[in-house]
């Protein structure tokens, strides 16, 4: 399986309380398991099955992925900002590997 | 619609999987409408990448908050799409992706409550060229 490259967008800083939007992409061919190849045999299912979004160690929001989310998943949420720290983004592949990011933020 | 029913079996297959999808989500909660709101294009042309977003009106506090949101596409082989958790932290329970849709279809999102409601929403998207090929 090739590697899968996740971006993020969190902005920088934001006011206390501030609620945010964050953006997020990882690349991944997300085989649904649904599709054969031309011998006509059931190409096997592999997708990222899990995002979880945590702020300093708290989840903040995650989501179960299923075979219809489209190729290179793409998620657009929300979050609040208590205070200055860390986002971090997960991603679980159905082969066991495990995928993360991390976006600072400074709250003014 | 008129096309629809000379087909009354695919349909009815269909509707069980996606019932008990919703029996499972809501729990024996009655279900609601209102509150959340599902947004989808009206035509997809192309159903390898559909954007869907949901939002539902909540306080999201500790006390009164969504939990989950449910995007179901009642027309695939599966019609499970994705479940987003949310907790009060969210600041606000909205949340868009990008979907496979085989075929026109209806596509439907239920919302749960911290305070134990369920509301349901849902729309239909004309698919010009399918996204689950084989």
């Amino acid at each position: 399986m090739s590697t899968s490259k996740p971006r993020v967008k969190v902005p920088k800083t934001a006011s206390k309380d501030e609620v945010i939007q964050i953006k997020t992409l990882i690349s991944h061919t997300m085989e649904s398991g649904q599709r054969k190849d031309d011998k006509g045999n059931v190409i096997p299912r592999s997708i990222i099955n899990k995002f979880t979004c945590e702020f300093n160690g708290k989840t903040v929001f995650s989501c179960d992925l299923e075979p219809a989310i489209s190729a290179n998943p793409y998620l657009e949420f929300s979050a609040k900002v208590p205070e200055t720290g860390t986002f971090k983004f997960t991603w679980v592949d159905d082969d066991g590997s495990v995928y993360s990011s991390e976006s600072k933020i400074t709250v003014e | 619609v008129l096309a629809m029913t000379g087909l009354p079996r695919f349909a009815s297959a269909e509707d069980a999987k996606v019932q008990a999808a919703i029996d499972a989500f809501a729990g024996g909660a009655s279900i609601e409408t209102g509150t959340v709101s599902l947004s989808a294009p009206e035509i997809a042309e192309n159903g390898n990448t559909v954007p869907i977003g949901v939002s539902v009106d909540s306080p999201m506090t500790d006390a009164d908050h969504v939990t989950a949101v449910m995007l179901l596409a009642a027309g695939n082989p599966q019609p499970g799409v994705a479940t987003f958790h949310f907790s009060s932290m969210s600041g606000s329970a909205d949340a868009t992706t990008r979907m496979r849709l085989a075929k026109t279809q209806d596509v439907i999102a239920l919302a749960k409550t911290s305070t134990g409601k369920v509301f349901m929403d849902r729309k239909t998207v004309k698919v010009t060229i399918g996204g689950c090929g084989g």
